[in-house]
């Protein structure tokens, strides 16, 4: 790895002019030679490095505009109208504004996981030392595959993640400046700023979870990783319960340490929501995750939590308003989230827990991590007797009367304020006759965002009374999820390289991103399992992971108990959190890398080629809602890597869309022999936005096949996506013959029903190249 | 008459849909359409009125005119049980996509379409959509025939009630025929 400096080291030096002992030195950035592979051609690129590879990407998926907005208000010569071709007061138009917003997303989500990262190494290096090792497995050679393919360097301790983050933010940078009033002008340039900010992302995210993996020892790559307890009625209301939220572990896991070095460990629950859950039971498979972000408010409001400490990212910013009328103290931790707060770092621990403890103080503002640790396990064991686990959730009895005051407005403000227009006047009407079926209902589809409540006319705790009718669920929801396995090992990629790569496992689907649900977490779960069972790697981290384990079959088992946590065909794995989605860019990559033996050091277009043509990978992120997972979806665009989102996902505004009946646009070289090859829309897409969960598990079955397949392989891939289009939609899919490339790609059991259609549609055989969109990788004579 | 969005937030800017208020209006749109076609989302075969479903209704003005349909999502097999024909599947961003492009020959090699009726996409996806179509297809004109203000279309009925909307709907199809 890279040296930040010439590292200069006196331990003593003795001149007329002074006498100097233990003297370190520092100057510029020396590369110290550790690593055989020699340096590839795009190391540390700037935001044009790879602006050629983004072009030819976004040659073939063009971008779709769904404007959110027909304005512009970023600066003070607008408003500007922007419809009907009209241009800004600097100039710009609607697509250039779409594209800038959406890389204004990107570089939020970049930021996000950067300054995450940054936190994390220099809270490990405070309390590890620089020179504590990055180590991710015994089974895991390639330990930072995204950041030797990008910056072209090896990371060998956590003092040398410092240095790729100087990289990251010095991207991100030059990024938001090219967001600036009169920058930026052609809305494909934005796009290809985008793609770098996905992929600087990528790189920020790796350097958190490598350093996290390492650091605090959580599973190495373990595909037998513990299963831990997720749901509400996980938690144990006799015991005082402290409750973490957000994504950045170190408060949450000082906690569970001061726990064990007091003796306190069995006495307190220690529970999370969102990301920091997963890492936690990845710290300490005994604490408990409560569920994804949609579960906060549901969570605070029953009155269970006896402390929140709040660290980062997807908190609800309402959380001390909800938290004061539970009475639960809230501990924030990061600086970017003090909610208003008093600094009480460097007051004494025992004033501030007096202070909560007596509800002098809402809450406090604490930015040292053990002394976080203490306040919130003293104010959570003396709290809870006081509190008695104080709740705002309503009885049956009070959700009657209350619903006796709804007016039935005749235009519904509750339900036209809901995201996912649930039919609450109805379940009110309902309710007010006694019958709570109606509000029941709502549960699973309910996202939690409380938008309700605050149009309702007459201010009816509408969310509140949804989680009161459903008690009993509450109580009952008790399942398991597998804890975050981190990185896939290169030995499980040797293995199942080659069936990827050759089309025998149909494909990898990554089922990612948040819980902004348009009709329930049950539908990842669904999606999870058809893929598993039909012995398609399974990948999943963050919410969704979460989703995929709050589902039983008829015996009663999750899906984390059904499949195994094996990279391998059939298996289910759970990487981990947000920033463990490096891992799933980083098994494509070391395909590639590992596999395929292709040179990995600063070779980015190379290996996104790679991927892009080869490795059947896609995206689901079901919920996505976040500027973070903007960011994480377009770092797998520059990889070539499509991404599915639900109905929601289509307020990102912009799409990445193939044309299938456009045959010009679905060409690639035969790198053996330099000529133009048809390989038919494969993948079809890079961002596609599906209306059903039926249509997504089609449209990803599909999304699957790669130029590079073998008959065998595309015959596989053919069969599930036929079979789930004929199960879903009925019939026969009818761009079949843009897919078979020779007859021995049909596979066997339609055979006579394809031939058919392909005769009608005057199919010709072709050939299967070797795919490459790069001319550079033409191996003639 | 103006009109404000179903969810209330969805606030478009400065070009919003012409109301519906009386069914000829789309009466005159769609018999004054040379090439019109029909994009029908998945909510279509979930939402009642009275005993027929949303799909019922639409294929009835898609038979009133032989309006091509093209059914999103899965719900091609709905309209291949109740017999229609003239039906294509397609995802909603994928027909989106190309109306947008004026050069598209159309589901039938015949040429661009000039009307595009939607119906039964989720709201907001429904809005997003025609948001693209607003800005993208200047050629094309949008109707939504959902129960609820569709602010990007170039024409959309106000929020209506169920009874309100049956009527506008059965009085659209007798107008056709
Ligand atoms: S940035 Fe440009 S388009 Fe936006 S408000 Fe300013 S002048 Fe108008
Ligand atoms: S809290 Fe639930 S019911 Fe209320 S607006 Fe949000 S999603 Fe809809
Ligand atoms: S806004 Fe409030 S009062 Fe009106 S219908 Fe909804 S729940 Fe009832």
């Amino acid at each position: 790895m890279s040296k930040k400096g010439i590292s200069v080291k006196l331990d003593k030096l003795k001149s007329e002019l002074a006498e100097i002992s233990n003297l370190q030195l520092s100057i510029g950035r020396v590369i110290t030679e550790e690593w055989i592979e020699p340096m590839g051609p795009t190391p540390a690129p700037t935001l044009t490095t790879l602006r050629d590879w983004d072009y030819k990407l976004l040659q073939r998926y063009k971008p779709f505009y769904m404007p959110y907005c027909d304005v512009c208000c970023l600066c003070t010569m607008g408003k500007c109208d922007l419809t009907q071709g009209k241009r800004g007061a600097c100039g710009l138009d609607i697509w250039c504004q779409q594209s800038r917003i959406v890389l204004l997303a990107c570089c939020i989500g970049a930021a996000t996981h950067a300054a995450h990262s940054r936190h994390l190494v220099e809270y490990l290096i405070e309390k590890y030392g620089r020179d504590s090792p990055i180590d991710l497995g015994t089974g895991v050679e390639i330990e930072a595959p995204i950041t030797r393919l990008v910056y072209g360097e090896k990371p060998k301790t956590l003092g040398d993640l410092e240095e790729v983050l100087d990289y990251v933010e010095n991207q991100i940078t030059q990024l938001l400046s090219s967001t600036h009033t009169g920058q930026e002008g052609n809305n494909i340039d934005f796009e290809s700023k985008v793609f770098h900010a996905g992929m600087i992302d990528h790189l920020a995210m790796e350097v958190a979870d490598i350093a996290q993996v390492s650091a605090f020892g959580f599973p190495k790559a373990d595909p037998n990783a513990p299963l831990v307890d997720i749901g509400m009625g996980v938690i144990d209301s006799t015991k005082p319960v402290i409750l973490v939220i957000g994504h950045n572990v170190p408060p949450a896991a000082q906690i569970i340490d001061y726990l064990s070095e007091t003796g306190l460990m069995g006495n307190v629950e220690v529970a999370g929501i969102c990301c920091t859950a997963h890492d936690l039971t990845r710290y300490n498979p005994k604490a408990k995750i409560i569920g994804p972000l949609s579960w906060q408010l549901r969570f605070i409001r029953s009155g269970l939590a006896d402390v929140i400490v709040v660290d980062e990212q997807c908190i609800r910013t309402d959380v001390l308003i909800e938290a004061q009328r539970t009475m639960t103290p809230v501990i924030a931790t990061t600086e970017k989230d003090c909610l208003g707060l008093p600094n009480r770092t460097f007051d004494s621990v025992d004033r501030i827990v007096s202070d909560l403890v007596d509800r002098k103080a809402p809450g406090a503002f604490i930015l040292d991590t053990q002394k976080v640790a203490e306040v919130a396990v003293k104010t959570a064991l003396l709290l809870a007797p006081k509190r008695m686990k104080f709740k705002v959730i309503p009885d049956a009895k009070s959700i009657i009367e209350g619903a006796k005051k709804c007016s039935q407005c005749r235009y519904s403000p509750c339900r036209r304020a809901c995201p996912n227009d649930l039919p609450i006047p109805e379940a009110m009407r309902q309710a007010s006759q006694g019958v709570l079926d109606g509000l029941a209902n709502l549960y699973d589809l309910c996202i939690g965002c409380g938008r309700c409540e605050h149009a309702c006319i007459n201010n009816q705790p509408i969310h509140s009374f949804i989680i009161g009718a459903s008690e009993r669920r509450t109580r009952e929801e008790k399942f398991k999820v597998r804890a975050g396995r981190g990185a896939i090992q290169d030995v499980e990629i040797r293995k199942v390289g080659g069936p990827i790569v050759l089309g025998e496992i149909p494909g990898v689907i990554a089922l990612v991103g948040c819980s902004n649900y348009s009709n329930g977490g049950i539908e990842v779960a669904q999606m999870a399992e058809e893929f598993a069972k039909r012995r398609y790697i399974v990948v999943a981290s963050g919410c969704s992971a979460m989703s995929i384990g709050m589902y039983r079959d008829e015996e009663g088992k999750t899906l984390y108990e059904q499949f195994s946590g094996d990279f391998d065909a059939g298996g289910l794995v759970n990487v981990g959190s947000c920033v463990a989605n490096s891992h799933i860019a980083g098994a494509a990559i070391k395909i590639a890398s590992i596999f395929a033996k292709r040179k990995l050091r600063a070779n980015y277009e190379e290996i996104a080629d790679y991927i892009h043509n080869r490795v059947g990978a896609v995206g689901i992120a079901w919920g996505a809602m976040s500027q973070k997972a903007a960011s994480i979806a377009s770092g797998f665009w520059r990889l070539g890597v499509p991404v599915i989102v639900g109905p929601h996902g289509s307020k990102y505004r912009r799409m990445l869309l193939g044309r299938k009946d456009r045959e010009e646009d679905w060409y690639v070289y035969d790198a053996r022999t330099g000529e133009k090859v048809y390989v038919g829309p494969c993948p079809e897409h890079l961002f596609y936005v599906a209306e059903t969960k039926e249509e997504a598990m089609v449209m990803a079955a599909k999304l699957c096949m790669r130029p590079n397949d073998t008959t065998r392989g595309r015959a596989i891939k053919l069969s599930h996506y036929v079979d789930l289009h004929k199960r879903f939609y009925g019939t026969m899919p009818d761009d079949i013959h843009y897919f078979v490339r020779r007859e021995s790609d049909i596979p066997i059991m339609i055979k006579d029903e394809v031939m058919k259609i392909l005769r009608e549609k005057g199919w010709k055989e072709n050939v299967i190249p070797d795919p490459t969109l790069l001319p550079r990788l033409i191996k003639r004579e | 008459m103006s009109a404000e969005p179903w969810q209330t937030a969805e606030i478009p800017g400065p070009l919003k849909a012409f109301v519906i208020t009386k069914p000829i209006a789309v009466v005159t749109l769609i018999k004054r359409a040379k090439r019109p076609i029909m994009i029908v989302g998945h909510e279509a075969t979930k939402i009642n009125i009275d005993e027929k479903k949303l799909i019922d209704y639409v294929i009835e003005i898609a038979n009133a005119k032989q309006i091509p349909i093209v059914a999103t999502a899965h719900i091609i097999k709905e309209f291949k049980e109740r017999g229609v024909e003239n039906v294509f599947s397609m995802p909603a961003i994928d027909i989106a996509n190309r109306l947008k492009d004026s050069e598209w020959r159309g589901l039938d090699g015949n040429g661009p379409y000039d009307l595009a009726i939607f119906v039964g996409l989720p709201y907001y996806m429904e809005w997003t959509i025609l948001s693209g179509l607003k800005h993208s297809a200047p050629n094309l004109r949008t109707i939504s025939l959902d129960r609820t203000y569709q602010p990007h279309a170039s024409w959309s009925f106000p929020n209506l009630t169920i009874d309100e909307w049956r009527t506008q709907l059965n009085e659209i199809i007798t107008q056709l025929k």
